[in-house]
């Protein structure tokens, strides 16, 4: 794909006329999908899809076409008869003053194989590790493909060979526990250990479920669950454009809030499967601090912004949104989790996170999988799905207990469109209280 | 391309007894203007195949954007060899000689070319930007189009030719307005089929002005009072609540337990349907994808099937699922026309279209007479639902405090928290035609692997009793 891509490219250059200016990018992925239930097949599939983004700029106007490509020598032609209507756009716009594109040449590449099996395999592994269980998951796998070419003679390339099989195991109702293998090297070994340690989990929902009423608890966030609260913040948070136009959930940091001093959030692509390059042709930094010891840190600044706020472009995707977000560790030892919960809720996943008041980053969601009632530092029963309304200035700020000393990391599951690159590394959190409602 | 699929799916070799070929154009255009300023135009053109084979207890898939007639023979061979290797493995003993073969089209007429260049779109779009800076505290101003053209074709090596075009014009605005540590957004979407057209009457010219002051007016609100009370819904929030709350857990995959690792379950069990008091007797629900202009209306679903309007709560008694025909085979069943994928590069599932509630009798002006306390709220701003639709919690951009039977003002953050099993039963006025509305999202998502889809759902006001509201902060 990276051949065909960049020979395209180079012929499309070719082809430009005086003064204009070509970007594109390539967003390409071989995947194998199977969704299980009750651990047999429910689809099975395969997609292969190559979506190429065209911008074409001239005396500081600009267009863009998004194109699938077939792969093949008709490509040539589709991206002609694009370059034709883009032009014929141009010629309708005024001149754009927020325009902004990079103009030094970065050209960077990075390639990593994997070792997957063959998707059939994993059909017959996955029933024969659930067994009698009631799994139901999705597994998808193969080579996510990114790159950037431009008239400018940058080359960017980005290709990598991961799988991600996610499911969980059912009892009966809602009780269920969630779990994950992620990675680039597929290990069927790997894959039943997993399996079997969730099963072991799903013994404790065994038990008659807890009904707790609405009221205050303290709660310990496993890193999945936090990762529900990080997703909902990823969405404008950060964003430099909402912090401009007073949209940010973080509004009021501005206005003297702050987290507990040992929330420190990054944007960390270098730990992360994202591409170093973003979809304007834009090298990223390896890092960026957003949250600095629960002060507002630095906004992620996509080229737009940066053009019309007077910003510095940080490498920022266009939604400025992070791909590889990270939260600093804390203290506290997984082993102790429960003896530092003593009694309270021990909530794995959180689920449909939404704010209930967005400039008061005061946010709702629901428990979901596996939520239990501890008493006296020990797994007491599991507990009936719950929803909690509360702020983040309370969660990660006055309420924060700790943060786990390990972290994990968390490869995105997302499939919209195309498979995620983006990813995920944070510990758990013991808050001392948290409120549900419902 | 249309024919030229035609003429390859009788070169296609399998082994596989059926084979379909589902192929999906998308041509669309977005334009939009921020902040008085033209942001550069999108151009999509996105094309391709998914071809499926049915073996005798198999099925498999393979999707592509490599429409060569080699291109298409690789798919049909990967699909076959998927449904081969999952023939034993599959939750279903499919059987080729089941699978249907329909024949049909409906196609909406194509959209006129636009009878207005793109420098006069554009105007338009500037002119709601541009009113709609009325106050300092405006801090962002957005008016887009998006213009869109589907085209799908279904095949089957057994003689199925289902023909489909829609187009679709969606005007979307959005202001924010903000003072200090407050921001409050007012927005507009109108997500129906059509041309550029029907825009004009759609309610998008003059809208900036409108949603800034209605913007500044929440800014300067009291917040949404809390407790439990009456609360009428217009119906640009019914749309959520029908969506999230009867819509999904209707869904027959949920119900089969497909989704269960991801969009989640359903409170609803295969027992329920024929006698479950889904809500008060004053609730009618119908599966309608006949509705000239509403935003899922569709003559097949993307296997094929006939669609047909299909009532699915009467007088508030649940009736039948939404599930296309390989989850009513599951499930033993009768269901709906609803097995829809997002585009060519995903599956059919289970999917809403158009899911309406059926208008009643009462005037807006007699449900707000009606009303001792309570909260009018329009225009959804947050939504959560538990994995097995139950417990929710909505929120609106808008809201008005009524008491003793009138308006007395606009509050600001009103949201509303139930549990769905009772909360359609507390239904206790449906407003008449005359409040009745067609609105539609764009963005369902749902499956894994994970896909959007548009869907419809037109209502009338509805006055729900007894219900937890309450503001921000």
């Amino acid at each position: 794909m990276k051949t065909h891509y960049f020979q395209l490219i180079d012929a499309l250059c070719r082809e430009l006329n005086t003064g204009e200016t070509l970007l594109s990018h390539l967003s390409g992925e071989s995947s194998d999908f199977v969704r299980f239930n009750h651990a047999r097949v429910r689809q099975a599939g395969s997609v292969a899809q190559r979506r190429l983004a065209l911008r074409l700029v001239r005396e500081r106007r600009q267009a863009s076409a998004n194109v699938a490509l077939a792969g093949d020598g008709s490509d040539l032609a589709l991206g002609r008869s694009m370059l034709v209507k883009l032009r014929e756009v141009l010629s309708q716009l005024p001149e754009d003053p927020w325009l902004l594109y990079p103009e030094d040449v970065q050209s960077t590449s990075s390639e990593r194989r994997g070792a997957l099996p063959r998707a059939e395999d994993v059909v017959r592994q996955v029933a024969r590790a659930a067994g009698d269980a009631d799994l139901v998951g999705f597994y998808a796998a193969g080579t996510i493909s990114r790159g950037f070419a431009n008239s400018l003679g940058q080359r960017n390339w980005h290709e990598v060979d991961t799988f991600n099989f996610d499911w969980s195991l059912h009892l009966e109702g809602d009780k269920a526990v969630k779990e994950g293998y992620a990675g680039f090297d597929w290990d069927p070994a790997v894959l039943e250990a997993k399996v079997r340690e969730c099963a072991e989990r799903l013994e404790l929902m065994a038990k008659p479920s807890k009904t707790l009423a609405p009221g205050e608890y303290r709660t310990y966030l496993a890193p999945r669950a936090l990762e529900e609260v990080t997703g909902l913040l990823e969405l404008d948070a950060f964003s430099a454009r909402a912090r401009k136009t007073r949209q940010s959930a973080l509004l009021r940091m501005e206005h003297g809030e702050r987290l507990s001093p040992q929330v420190s959030i990054s944007e960390n692509i270098e730990a992360g499967v994202a591409p170093s390059f973003q979809e304007d042709g834009y090298v990223r930094p390896p890092q960026v601090a957003l949250i600095a010891k629960g002060a507002l840190g630095e906004p992620l600044v996509s080229a737009r912004s940066a053009r019309e706020y007077g910003l510095k472009a940080n490498g920022a995707n266009a939604r400025e949104t992070p791909e590889a977000i990270e939260m600093a560790p804390g203290a506290l030892d997984d082993e102790d989790v429960l003896a530092a919960l003593d009694t309270g809720l021990y909530v794995s996943n959180l689920w449909y996170l939404n704010f209930s008041d967005k400039p008061a980053a005061r946010m709702t969601g629901m428990t979901r999988f596996a939520t239990f009632w501890v008493e006296n530092g020990r797994i007491s029963c599991p507990v009936t799905p719950l929803r909690f309304d509360d702020t983040l200035y309370r969660m990660l700020g006055e309420k924060l207990a700790g943060l786990t000393r390990s972290r994990e990391l968390l490869l995105g599951t997302s499939t919209y469109d195309e498979r995620s690159t983006s990813s995920a590394r944070l510990p758990g959190a013991l808050l001392e209280s948290l409120r549900f409602t419902l | 391309m249309i024919e030229t699929l035609r003429k390859s799916i009788a070169t296609l070799r399998s082994p596989a007894p059926f084979f379909s070929l589902r192929y999906v154009e998308e041509e669309c255009e977005v334009l939009a203007v921020r902040q008085d300023t033209i942001e550069p135009p999108r151009l999509v053109v996105d094309r391709g195949v998914m071809v499926t084979a049915v073996t005798e207890g198999g099925y498999g898939y393979c999707a592509t954007s490599d429409l060569s007639p080699a291109g298409l023979q690789a798919a049909l061979d990967r699909a076959s060899a998927w449904a081969r290797a999952t023939a034993a493995t599959s939750v279903h003993a499919y059987s080729p000689s089941e699978m249907p073969a329909p024949r049909g089209e409906r196609l909406s007429a194509l959209a006129a070319a636009p009878s207005l260049a793109r420098s006069e779109l554009f105007d338009l779009l500037a002119d709601e930007c541009r009113e709609a800076r009325i106050d300092d505290r405006i801090v962002e101003r957005y008016a887009a189009l998006e213009l869109r053209r589907v085209e799908r074709l279904y095949l089957t090596n057994t003689g199925a030719d289902v023909h489909q075009r829609v187009s679709y014009a969606v005007p979307y605005a959005r202001v924010t307005a903000n003072h200090g540590a407050q921001t409050q957004a007012r927005s507009f979407l109108d997500a129906r089929q059509g041309g550029l057209e029907r825009v004009g009457g759609s309610g998008f010219i003059g809208c900036g002005k409108r949603l800034a002051d209605e913007a500044l007016q929440l800014l300067s609100a009291p917040d949404c009072p809390s407790g439990r009370m009456d609360l009428l819904l217009m119906p640009d929030q019914m749309m959520l609540q029908i969506h999230e709350s009867i819509g999904h857990p209707l869904e027959l995959d949920r119900i089969l337990g497909d989704e269960r690792n991801y969009a989640g379950t359903s409170f609803v069990t295969r027992e329920m349907f024929g006698e479950y008091r889904y809500g008060s007797p004053l609730l009618n629900v119908t599966f309608d994808p006949t509705i000239q202009g509403e935003l899922a209306s569709f003559g097949y679903d993307d296997e094929g099937e006939r669609a047909e309007k299909v009532w699915l709560i009467r007088n508030g008694v649940l009736e039948r699922p939404l599930g296309g025909r390989l989850s009513q085979l599951r499930a033993s069943l009768p269901g709906t026309a609803s097995s829809r994928a997002g585009s060519w590069n995903r599956a059919p599932i289970d999917r809403m279209a158009n899911l309406n509630v059926e208008p009643g009798a009462s005037t807006l002006a007699a449900m707000i007479a009606s009303i001792e306390r309570g909260v009018l709220m329009r225009s959804n701003v947050s939504w959560s639902i538990d994995d097995s639709r139950n417990k929710f919690q909505f929120g609106c951009e808008w809201g008005e405090l009524i008491e003793d039977g009138e308006i007395k003002g606009v509050v600001k953050n009103p949201n509303y928290r139930g549990v769905s099993a009772d909360f359609w039963r507390s239904l206790r006025m449906v407003g008449d035609a005359s409040t009745f509305e067609v609105h539609g999202t764009l963005y369902c998502g749902k499956g894994e692997p994970n896909q959007v889809i548009d869907v419809g759902h037109a209502s009338p006001a509805c006055v729900f009793a007894g219900v937890e509201i309450f503001g921000g902060a």
